[in-house]
């Protein structure tokens, strides 16, 4: 998967630039860069400039003002309840999932990784339309749970739901062709010794995936905090109860207040970077580890 | 005839079968912990994925064919197909022909700033959607950094006329946010491969007497193809379903820009959960049918990857 933990290779000018037949012409590699980083610069690096820039077009009293607001207060709580309970969920059916699939064999195993990265193809819209159905008042449960006074649709649960289902398979996809490729030799070595399978996993497998299991984590973490499109079908869009961070910038920005707008998007553009120096960090740690 | 050779060969396999299942059926018992994850990780995944989905499906059938062709085909619905999938064709062929270009510069050569680069080729994962749309909107429309330079009188507008070129809020915006959503789909597939590449093959071709460019027609880039296929079909995958990155600078005109998702949302807001649940239907069609030809494909490459 495209997302998979890599780690950082030799430096390509020993390896490629001295060596005649894997050196290009320096018109060629001039040409080349200037095409890649120019298509860099305007579709990744502008845009996250932007961002920034237009937060603070206003100056910073306005910037703090607007972080400060009520609505984006509440919508921070949300937010970030949502991942709390979205993470841990998937993180202990990442493992339970690696676990089965790594160290098992059965029948079915490659249609099992299939089902697990369904979440992944499925636009989160779909996703959000799932629970409507399910839970909405025209749904499934419907009745009942407008019979028993519980609501799950416009309501944080379905939000809770729907961020549950997107970010679903991160921490599986993550650790399944980890432990694979690390096979189960140690912990077929603990489980002679008479380790019990607790001890086995905490002290033999844990060492080995812990880094892959934080990038996960990381990775599932963020997709937590800035769904946008699932999350919006089930959450009714009620201010100060039903808004998530994302939610509040569409609101926002479709009142025209663009400097508040970009100011909470900021704040999420700064858990994306913190995301991606915390990669570089665990793809750091991982290849020293490694070297060792 | 032919029914005694066919079976005898299998008569022959049969004592061999037996034992390699009684030795696998050994080797699991080994490791704990088979029937509890196995238990839970069907449960989860019933209870979070497959019945929701089966939902969709079941309430899809329940109005009948009729309600569900009628609503899944009506006009403004495919026009809305045809920009999804048209558009996110396009911008994944764009991302493969830059996508490539970029790993190709990451991993061959040394730049100031590489560092940087390869890191935020990350930020669409990492960057929630609907930031990544109002800043490209900001970017793009009429009074944007971007878009001024293409409005009438802007410094680029002359190429397309007086009235200049329209981007945020026509079908271009639609393919711009697909872009930046792709893009690292395809790097972060054939990176990995490029850097396993061994130097010895483009080598030989060069000793050969190869052109450089003949090296890599014929020795690179066959080596590289399932890569860019899996990365290709990931990102037109993800630009199918692909919501907010996109509404903000759709303009969402009827028959002109609306993406397929916004349809979902637009028949929902006026409670019609036949045509929502009918498009819905359509969309996980499509995304399983892709999802079986990325794993094929990804099985093609593994299989490669251990020939050599």
């Amino acid at each position: 998967m495209s997302t998979a933990l890599h780690l950082a290779p030799a430096r390509a000018r020993a390896k490629y630039q001295d060596n005649p037949a894997t050196r290009e012409s320096t018109g060629v590699r001039f040409t080349l860069l200037a095409l890649g980083l120019g298509f860099f610069g305007l579709f990744l690096l502008l845009p996250l400039v932007a961002v920034f820039t237009e937060a603070l077009r206003k100056g910073w009293e306005l910037y703090f003002s607007s972080l400060a607001d009520a609505d984006t207060v509440s919508a921070i709580k949300l937010t970030l309840i949502a991942a709390i309970v979205a993470v841990p969920l998937n993180l202990v059916f990442g493992v339970s999932a690696a676990w089965l699939i790594a160290k098992h064999e059965f029948r079915g195993k490659q249609i099992l990784i299939t089902l697990i990265d369904l979440p992944f193809s499925v636009s989160p819209v779909v996703a959000g339309l799932m629970y409507v159905l399910i839970f909405g008042a025209n749904g499934w449960f419907g009745p009942w749970l407008q019979a028993h006074d519980v609501k799950i649709i416009f309501a944080v649960p379905g939000i809770v739901l729907a961020t549950v289902f997107v970010t679903f398979p991160f921490v599986a996809r993550e650790l399944i062709p980890l432990m694979q490729a690390q096979g189960k030799d140690e912990e077929e070595a603990a489980t002679v010794l008479g380790a019990s399978g607790w001890q086995t996993f905490r002290r033999v497998t844990l060492p080995n995936i812990k880094w892959g299991l934080l990038y996960g984590v990381i990775l599932c973490n963020a997709r937590a905090m800035g769904e946008f499109g699932a999350v919006s079908v089930v959450s009714g869009h009620i201010r100060g109860l039903t808004n998530t961070l994302p939610l509040q910038v569409e609101i926002l920005y479709n009142e025209y207040q663009f400097a508040a707008a970009f100011a909470v998007a900021s704040l999420l553009a700064l858990l994306a970077l913190v995301t991606l120096v915390i990669k570089q960090f665990i793809e750091w740690r991982a290849s020293q580890s490694k070297e060792e | 005839m032919t029914a005694p050779a066919t079976t005898a060969p299998t008569a022959d396999l049969a004592p061999v079968r037996a034992n390699r299942r009684a030795s696998s059926f050994k080797r699991r018992r080994v490791l704990p912990g088979f029937a509890p994850t196995l238990g839970f990780t069907l449960f989860y995944l019933s209870l979070i994925v497959l019945i929701p989905l089966a939902a969709v499906f079941i309430k899809s059938s329940g109005h009948g064919f009729e309600a569900f062709w009628a609503a899944a085909t009506s006009p403004r619905v495919i026009a809305s197909y045809k920009l999804s999938f048209g558009a996110s064709l396009i911008a994944a062929f764009i991302n493969l022909f830059f996508g490539l270009i970029l790993a190709w510069c990451i991993v061959r050569y040394e730049f100031p700033g590489k560092k940087l680069v390869d890191a935020l080729i990350d930020l669409p994962f990492a960057l929630p959607t609907a930031v990544a749309g109002i800043a490209l909107t900001a970017l793009y429309a009429p009074n944007g950094w971007v878009g001024s330079l293409f409005a009438p009188g802007g410094a680029l507008s002359a190429l397309f006329g007086e009235a200049g070129l329209k981007i945020a809020f026509t079908p271009l915006g639609v393919l711009l946010a697909l872009i930046f959503i792709g893009l690292p789909f395809i790097v972060r597939t054939v990176q990995p491969v490029l850097e396993d590449m061994e130097t010895e093959l483009e080598e030989a071709a060069a000793s050969l007497g190869a052109q450089r460019w003949t090296t890599f027609r014929y020795v690179v880039l066959p080596t590289l193809t399932p890569a860019l296929l899996t990365g290709f079909a990931l990102a037109f995958a993800r630009a199918v379903g692909e919501y907010g990155s996109v509404i903000f600078i759709a303009g969402n005109i009827p028959m002109v820009s609306e993406i397929t998702p916004l349809m979902i949302i637009s028949k929902l807001e006026q409670y019609d959960y036949v045509g929502a649940t009918a498009i819905a239907a359509v969309m996980l069609i499509f995304s399983f049918v892709l999802l079986l030809i990325i794993n094929g494909l990804q099985a093609w490459a593994s299989q490669r990857g251990a020939r050599k």
